[in-house]
């Protein structure tokens, strides 16, 4: 199919829509607010349910509605909005309900800024609310592997009942990229039954209850073994990253969302000086690709690796623990809506060469 | 030369970043001006709301906060508790204060927080790009309402300032408007005298003003000054809703 | 190996955008890779924007301009801002109707296209950006006319079929102030 001009935030709508989901709840916050907007327009031509809540607090709890009575239901937002969904998420994850969650991110804390950032992995990969829980988190680099994954994220938050979040820095929610949509178009009727949503028993069955409260000591610690137990499951299956020339790499770059297009420009800048700098992306970065980071690593022609992110170093934790001490660790990076150069990334690499 | 006119004390030297004909600017002297006249620029506290507004603590010229998104009535109440002496108020438009901070606003009024609320409404979110505001008129388009606000879907606007009335902790409530001179002096006489009620410690006090955004209505500023009068003016009255000291004096 | 980074800035209301939106449009329909990524936030309001295009014939690596390969500055404070980012050897396409100074750099190519002044004498000012694009696809050889000119066809059709020509006049005046 030929390439469509796409602006990243109405791609991502488009692309929810295209895979099914039916219904948005969310509350305008820059850099995203192209995604209700466009929600608003495209939804109920679809047949589909587009309501702007009083606050991302109400939005997340329409989703744990909406999904708990068996729609495929998202909701999106940006790092101030994110925050606030906390709770729901946890209340999501806990009931074990399919959502799907963007955060097209800006710099933060507090107010922050707009302009893009990749403050939020911490809360995103570790949990921004209470209790022992994980979503899945997909990082796409550009909008064409958004628009792939969305079709994905849907239904791996159908496979697993869990949410499933997409975290992209608010360059990929502004800028325009050309799409190709190749999967296509969800069919509703192929969608998976949902015999625990609560849609009324109509004398068939027994009640379903949808609920994160487990007040017995015994049934709750029953329930966290059990979520945990699907969590190890998707770490041993869900991995998922992309390598770009890290055999043989004298030092290798890791990076998510767009600073991996950024130590792309790095490592070519290192090359005309004769530097094999390769770049490890993971694309999701909870489960993270531990092992396949160490593999790349621990390989005898890497001297250093070199984190580079959107933030004053988030996921370089998650790097030290994939690579065991193998070889040094160092960052580079801006935080709160500055974004590094390929020159400083290359400064950065030589530093961690020595040279 | 004699000085015929000059800008308030109660403003800094800060050049608004407001677009051309939009109304904040005219509720920004107003209350600078009550300040600077009832001599409380020296121990007042404002808060900053999340909003075209967001600015605020750079204009007024007293010290001031920035909260987050709708909290600023929770804000101004943990300044209050502390700073009881002190004169308090907040400055937020619809979508802060009637729809993200709903709960802050109606939870300060029950409490009788002793602080004033300058409420901006201009049926739209203006910082955001001109989505559909919880004070939208059915019809009205809006970003996430291209085709206008539906009844149906979204209910009617709400107006505050009649529901914050119901509220026994309400000291002061009025809506007024700056769209004329006439207007204009009148609103400067309710913000004035909300700030008055809160230093007698009466209760909780707002003034909604019914305030213009020509950039998201798409209108020109004459025109948005028409549109505030033609079309808000019927649904949003203006007008004393409460007043306890008239009650008082009955 | 094209690669291009293209940096395009002026006041919000100048087309700037649309500048930029047009041109990857074109390059997409060519075959080309492209990215377009704007400046956002507040300052738009009245202030300066800018976007930032990339068209390549390999994958497009960043869609971050640091380091421009043609700038197209309309307004003074632009040139004022991006002039000392230009690669050496680029271009500046400097919209001579409102900027009054010439350039600072001599390691670079300057076009100077009095867009304004072209689309008053063509009888639209809504032209200026087009004059613009005919100099730039002149000077840099990146697109192609006849693909622009395609897209004009498209876009304006039936009562407006006749914006076509006067768009076609403005880039072929653009180009011609690239000639010299
Ligand atoms: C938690 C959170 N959600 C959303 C936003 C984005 N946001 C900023 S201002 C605003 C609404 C502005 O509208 P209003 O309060 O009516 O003020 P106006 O700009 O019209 O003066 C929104 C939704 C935010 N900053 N924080
Ligand atoms: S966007 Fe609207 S509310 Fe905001 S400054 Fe402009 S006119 Fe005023």
């Amino acid at each position: 199919m030929a390439k469509e001009l796409w602006k990243g935030n109405e791609a991502i709508a488009e692309a929810a829509i295209r895979a099914g989901c039916r219904c948005y709840f969310g509350y305008p916050i820059t850099p995203q607010s192209e995604i209700p907007e466009y929600m608003s327009l495209h939804m109920p031509k679809v047949g589909g349910i587009f309501l702007q809540s009083e606050s991302e607090v109400a939005a997340i709890n329409m989703v744990y509605g909406a999904s708990g009575a068996g729609a495929r239901v998202m909701t999106s937002s940006s790092s101030p909005g994110v925050s606030l969904k906390q709770e729901g998420i946890s209340y999501i994850c806990s009931a074990e309900l399919p959502a799907v969650i963007v955060n097209v991110m800006r710099g933060g804390p507090g107010l922050g800024t707009i302009q893009p950032a990749q403050g939020d992995y911490f809360q995103a990969t570790r949990g921004g609310g209470h209790g022992d829980y994980r979503v899945i988190v997909f990082a796409p680099a550009n909008i064409q592997e958004v628009v792939d994954l969305m079709q994905d994220s849907f239904e791996l938050a159908d496979k697993y009942r869990m949410p499933v979040m997409m975290i992209m820095d608010g360059m990929i929610g502004q800028m325009m990229e050309p799409v190709e949509w190749k999967k296509p178009a969800v069919k509703l009727e192929d969608l998976p039954a949902k015999p625990w949503a609560t849609t009324g028993t109509k004398g068939m069955r027994a009640p379903n209850v949808i609920n994160s409260l487990f007040i017995d000591p015994n049934a709750s610690n029953d329930h966290n073994m059990r979520l945990h137990a699907k969590y190890q499951h998707i770490i041993a299956n869900e991995q998922r990253y992309e390598t770009a020339e890290t055999e043989d790499a004298e030092l290798i770059f890791v990076a998510f969302g767009t600073p991996a297009r950024l130590a792309r420009a790095a490592a070519r800048l290192l090359e005309e000086e004769g530097i094999k700098a390769g770049v490890f992306r993971p694309i999701t970065i909870w489960p993270y690709p531990y092992d396949a980071l160490y593999e790349a690593a621990a390989q005898d022609s890497v001297k250093a690796v070199v984190t580079v992110e959107m933030n004053t170093g988030q996921m370089i934790d998650d790097v030290r623990i994939a690579v065991r001490g193998c070889k040094p660790v160092s960052f580079v990076g801006q935080a709160g809506g500055r974004v590094p150069t390929p020159q400083e990334v290359a400064a950065a690499a030589r530093l961690a060469l020595g040279r | 030369m004699a000085i015929v006119y000059q800008k308030s004390k109660g403003l800094t030297d800060v050049e608004f970043h407001y677009c051309p004909g939009c109304t904040h600017g005219i509720v920004h002297k107003l209350v600078a001006e009550t300040l600077e006249e009832l001599n409380i620029l020296d121990n007042a506290v404002g808060v900053a709301p999340v909003g075209c507004s967001v600015f605020a603590y750079n204009y007024f010229n007293c010290d001031m906060q920035g909260a987050a998104h709708g909290r600023a009535p929770a804000v101004a109440t943990g300044i209050k508790r502390v700073l009881p002496e002190h004169v308090v108020f907040t400055y937020q438009g619809d979508g802060d204060l009637a729809a993200i901070g709903t709960a802050e606003i109606v939870h300060a009024a029950m409490r009788g927080e002793k602080f004033t609320t300058i409420f901006i409404n201009n049926a739209i979110y203006g910082m955001t790009g001109g989505q559909m505001a919880p004070t939208t008129l059915v019809g009205q388009r809006a970003t996430t309402a291209p085709l206008g606000r539906e009844r149906e879907h979204y209910g009617s606007p709400i107006r505050m300032s009649e529901m914050l009335a119901t509220i026994d902790g309400a000291a002061y409530i009025e809506r007024v408007t700056v769209t004329t001179p006439a207007n204009i002096i009148k609103a400067k006489r309710a913000i004035k005298k909300a700030f008055q009620l809160q230093i007698e410690g009466k209760g909780f006090t707002m003034i909604e003003v019914l305030s213009t955004c020509p950039t998201n209505w798409g209108l020109t500023p004459v025109e948005a000054l028409e549109w505030v009068k033609e079309k808000m003016g019927p649904f949003f009255p203006l007008g004393v809703f409460r007043d306890i000291t008239a009650e008082e004096a009955k | 190996m094209a690669y291009n980074d293209i940096l395009i800035a002026g006041f919000g209301g100048q087309g700037v955008m649309s500048m930029g939106t047009t041109m990857a449009e074109a390059a997409l329909s060519e075959g080309l890779n492209v990215s377009w990524l704007p400046s956002y936030g507040p300052e738009m309001r009245g202030g300066t924007a800018n976007c930032s295009v990339v068209i390549a014939d390999s994958e497009i690596i960043s869609p971050i301009v640091v380091q421009p390969s043609e700038l197209i500055a309309m307004n003074l404070p632009s040139l004022d801002k991006f002039e000392p980012t230009v690669k050496p050897g680029g271009y500046i396409f400097v919209n001579n109707s409102i900027i009054k100074r010439k350039l600072v750099r001599t390691d670079v190519k300057a076009i100077y296209v009095p867009t304004l002044d072209i689309a008053d004498e063509l009888g639209n000012m809504r032209v200026a950006n087009m004059v613009m694009l005919g100099s730039y696809i002149e000077a840099t050889g990146v697109l192609k006319f006849d693909t622009v000119v395609n897209m004009l066809r498209n876009i304006f059709t039936g009562k407006k079929a006749h914006l076509v020509e006067i768009n076609q006049q403005a880039l072929q005046r653009g180009a011609a102030c690239a000639k010299i």
